[in-house]
C-alpha cells in the first residue's frame, strides 16, 4: 500500500512555515481579485464584510462613517478599559486613590484614562449621530426594522457603559450620580404613596436593593457597577454590535435609493405591492423536498440574478481602506484630545455634601432638566416611553419608499424644519415658564403630589410633541412625515434641554444667563 | 359512558422529545430563577439607625443645629428637641440651609425653614425623625421612625 515514500521528518521540518501559514490562512496571497475576496470570504476577522461592495455604500455621505467610527471607539474602550484595570481598584477606600495614581503615576497612565473618557464621549455623540443619519434616510424601513430595535438597544447600553463608568472613580460626581440614579430606581415609590398605597408597599426598594446592593450607595454599590460596566454590559454590547453587523448583511447591506444597482446577495428595491421578503417559506415549498444549498435560502430567486457583478467593486481593497481611514480618525481625534485635555475628577464622595450644583456629564442634563419636574415620570416614564416609541416607529410607519435618500425628499425636509422651529419654541417655553411664573405648587400650595406627577412640564413637553406628530400625520397622510416630525422633536428637544442643563443652570439647579452671575462669583 | 374521548396517541420518539425539551426548559428556568436570587441581598449592610446626638443641653432652646454628618437637623425649643432629616425626598440629595430654609442643590426642590415643601419635584416635606433620651441624657434619634410634626419634640 505505501507505495509512495511517506515524508520524513526532517522534509516536515523544512515545510512547516508553509504549512503553517497555509493551515492558517486557506486563501492564497492576496495578489488578485479573485484572491482578495477569497480572503474576505474565508477569513474569520474579514467575512463580516461582502466580498464585493456597492460604491454608493462608500460614499462619505452615505454613512459619514459613523457605524464604523462607533466600532473604533469601542474596540479603543475595550483596549485602554483593560489597561485602567490593571491598576484601579474597585473598593471605596482605594478607588479614588488608584485614580490619582493613574493620573500621575502610572506610566502613560494619564493619556490612557483621557482617552478612555473621550472615546466613550465621542461614542455617545457618534450613537446620536448614527441614529439621525439612519432615521433621516429611511433606512429603517422593511426589511431593517429589527435592527434599528437592536440599535436602540445598543444606544441604551451605550449610555449604561458611560454611566457606570463614570461611577468607578468614587468621586463626588460618582457619588452623587449614584444615589440620584439608585433613588430614581426607587421613585415608583412616589406614585405608590401619592395613590395612598400602606406605608410598607415600596415597589421602587427592589430595584434600587438590587442597583446598590445596600439602602445607601457604598462598597457593595461600587463592586456591582464595577462588575456591570467591566464584564456584563461589554459582553451585551458585544453580542448585540454581533447581532447589528449580521442583520445589516441579511438585511441586504446598507440601503441604497431606488435606481442604484444592487450588488450581489441583496435585494433590489422594488416598487408596487410589498415585497414577499419572508420568502423562505415560499422556496422551500418551491424546492423540491429535498437537502437544498446556499441557492435555496437566500431571499431571492437566486444569489446572483439580474446583478451585473460589474456594478460592486471589492470589499478588499476599497471598503477596508474606508474603514482604516474611518479608524484613523477616531484613534488621532481620541489620542488629540486625549493629550491636550484631561478627563476631571472631582473631590473624594462626601456623603454629607453634594455638589452645588451636583450636574451629571452633558449627555444625562436633559434628562436631569426633566428629572427636576417629576422623578418618576422624568426619570423612568419619559425615557422609557421616548425609547419604545423610537423603537417602534418602523412598525408605526410602513409606508413604502425607497431608502437611502435624505428627509425622503423636499417635503420630508418642510417637514422636519417645521417640527424643528416647534419643539424648539415648545421645549424653550417648558423651562421658562416654571422659571418666569414657578408651577402648581407655588399657584396651590396644597396640591396633591398625583397631579404634579402627571401634569408637569415634562411630560406636558412630550405630550406636544406627540400631538405635533399626530397632527402632521392628519394633514399630510403620511406616516412617514409624522415620524419625521416625531424624531425631529425628540433630537431638537434633547438638543435644548442638554443646553439648558449644561449653561443656564446654576446653584440649586436655578436658572442663570451665564455663570457669571452664579452667587459667590 | 361513551363521552370519554381518547386522546390521540403519540409516537414514543415524539413523547421523548417532547419531554426531553420539557424538562431542559424547566431547568433552565428553575436554575435561572435561581441565579437572579443572587444579587438581591438578604442582609442590607448599611451603617445603624439608631443615631446617638449626646447630651440635651447641646441643643438649647431657639437653636438649630444642622449636622451635615449624619444628615439631620436639630431643632432646639422651649418644648424640647426635635430632629428633621435633611435628605430631600425628591431623589437622596442632602439639602442646604439657606435664609428661606432648605436647598436643594440636585434638582431645585424648595423647603420651608421647618422642611415643609414649598417647591419643586420632591413629593413630599422633609421628615421627622422619632426621638428619645436614654436614662443618662443621650439624645437618640431612630433613623427609621418617621413621625408627625406633633410628636417630633422630646424634652
Amino acid at each position: 500500500m505505501a507505495s509512495h515514500s511517506s515524508p520524513t521528518f526532517l522534509d516536515n521540518l523544512k515545510a512547516l512555515p508553509g504549512n503553517l501559514w497555509n493551515a492558517i490562512f486557506r486563501h492564497g496571497r492576496p495578489t488578485s481579485d479573485r484572491a482578495r475576496s477569497q480572503a474576505v470570504f474565508s477569513n474569520v476577522f474579514l467575512h463580516i464584510h461582502s466580498a464585493r461592495v456597492h460604491p454608493h455604500s462608500l460614499r462619505l455621505a452615505t454613512t459619514w462613517g459613523l457605524g464604523v467610527g462607533l466600532v473604533a471607539q469601542f474596540i479603543i474602550l475595550t483596549v485602554t478599559g483593560i489597561l485602567l484595570m490593571v491598576y484601579y481598584m474597585p473598593a471605596i477606600g482605594m478607588a479614588y486613590d488608584s485614580m490619582k495614581d493613574i493620573h500621575y503615576v502610572v506610566p502613560t497612565g494619564r493619556v490612557i484614562r483621557n482617552v478612555h473618557r473621550w472615546a466613550s464621549h465621542m461614542m455617545v455623540v457618534f450613537v446620536i449621530l448614527h441614529m439621525m443619519r439612519v432615521f433621516y434616510t429611511a433606512s429603517y424601513k422593511k426589511p431593517r426594522e429589527f435592527n434599528w430595535m437592536v440599535g436602540m438597544i445598543l444606544f441604551v447600553l451605550t449610555l449604561a457603559l458611560a454611566f457606570t463608568g463614570y461611577i468607578l472613580p468614587w468621586d463626588q460626581l460618582a457619588y452623587w450620580a449614584l444615589t440620584i440614579a439608585a433613588n430614581i430606581a426607587g421613585s415608583p415609590n412616589e406614585l405608590t404613596a401619592s395613590l395612598g398605597f400602606a406605608e410598607g408597599f415600596k415597589p421602587g426598594d427592589v430595584l434600587k436593593e438590587l442597583l446598590l446592593g445596600s439602602s445607601e450607595a457604598g462598597q457593595h454599590s461600587l463592586i456591582r457597577f464595577y462588575t456591570l460596566h467591566c464584564v456584563f454590559l461589554p459582553v451585551l454590547t458585544t453580542i448585540a454590535v454581533a447581532v447589528h453587523f449580521w442583520r445589516i448583511r441579511k438585511d441586504g447591506g446598507l440601503a441604497r435609493p431606488q435606481g442604484t444597482p444592487t450588488p450581489a446577495g441583496g435585494h433590489p428595491p422594488k416598487v408596487g405591492p410589498a415585497p414577499s421578503m419572508a420568502a423562505p417559506a415560499v422556496q422551500v415549498e418551491e424546492a423540491p423536498r429535498k437537502t437544498y444549498g446556499l441557492m435555496c435560502v437566500v431571499r431571492d430567486r437566486s444569489p446572483h440574478t439580474g446583478k451585473d457583478p460589474d456594478e460592486t467593486v471589492p470589499s478588499w481593497p476599497y471598503l477596508l481602506r474606508a474603514e482604516l481611514l474611518v479608524f484613523m480618525v477616531v484613534m488621532l481625534m481620541c489620542v488629540a484630545l486625549g493629550y491636550f485635555f484631561d478627563a476631571p475628577l472631582r473631590e473624594l464622595a462626601n456623603p454629607a455634601l453634594p455638589e452645588n450644583p451636583a450636574k451629571a456629564p452633558w449627555y444625562f442634563l436633559g434628562l436631569q432638566e426633566i428629572v427636576s419636574y417629576s422623578a418618576f415620570v422624568g426619570g423612568i416614564v419619559i425615557p422609557t416611553l421616548t425609547i419604545i416609541g423610537l423603537g417602534l416607529i418602523p412598525f408605526l410607519d410602513r409606508e413604502e419608499e425607497a431608502p437611502g435618500i435624505w428627509f425622503s425628499g423636499p417635503r420630508g425636509r418642510r417637514a422636519a424644519a417645521q417640527a424643528a422651529v416647534f419643539a424648539m419654541i415648545a421645549a424653550v417655553l417648558t423651562v421658562a415658564i416654571p422659571v418666569n411664573f414657578g408651577w402648581l405648587r407655588n399657584w396651590f400650595p396644597g396640591i396633591h403630589q398625583l397631579v404634579i406627577i402627571f401634569v408637569n412640564p415634562g411630560t406636558l413637553l412630550t405630550a406636544a410633541y406627540i400631538v405635533w406628530s399626530l397632527v402632521v400625520i392628519r394633514r399630510t397622510r403620511s406616516t412617514r412625515l409624522g415620524g419625521i416630525a416625531l424624531f425631529t422633536c425628540f433630537v431638537v428637544g434633547f438638543v435644548i434641554l442638554t443646553y439648558v442643563g449644561t449653561y443656564l443652570r446654576g446653584p440649586n439647579w436655578d436658572f442663570y444667563w451665564s455663570t457669571s452671575q452664579w452667587p459667590g462669583h | 359512558m361513551s363521552g370519554r374521548i381518547e386522546p390521540e396517541s403519540i409516537s414514543r420518539r415524539d413523547y421523548l422529545g417532547l419531554a426531553g425539551v420539557g424538562s431542559a426548559t424547566a431547568a433552565v428556568v428553575f436554575c435561572t430563577v435561581g441565579m437572579l436570587r443572587l444579587p438581591k441581598p438578604r442582609v442590607l449592610p448599611d451603617v445603624s439607625g439608631l443615631l446617638r446626638l449626646g447630651n440635651a443641653s447641646k441643643f438649647p432652646p431657639a437653636t438649630v443645629t444642622v449636622l451635615p454628618e449624619h444628615k439631620v437637623c436639630v431643632f432646639g425649643t422651649d418644648d424640647g428637641i426635635a430632629v428633621m432629616s435633611l435628605v430631600c425626598t425628591h431623589l437622596g440629595c442632602i439639602v442646604q440651609k439657606t435664609e428661606t430654609g432648605f436647598d436643594c442643590p440636585c434638582h431645585g426642590s424648595k423647603f420651608g425653614p421647618q422642611g415643609e415643601l414649598l417647591a419643586g419635584p420632591a413629593p413630599r416635606r422633609l421628615p421627622w425623625w422619632a426621638v428619645s433620651q436614654s436614662p443618662d441624657g443621650t439624645i437618640l434619634v431612630d433613623l427609621a421612625k418617621e413621625v408627625a410634626a406633633s410628636e417630633a419634640y422630646r424634652a
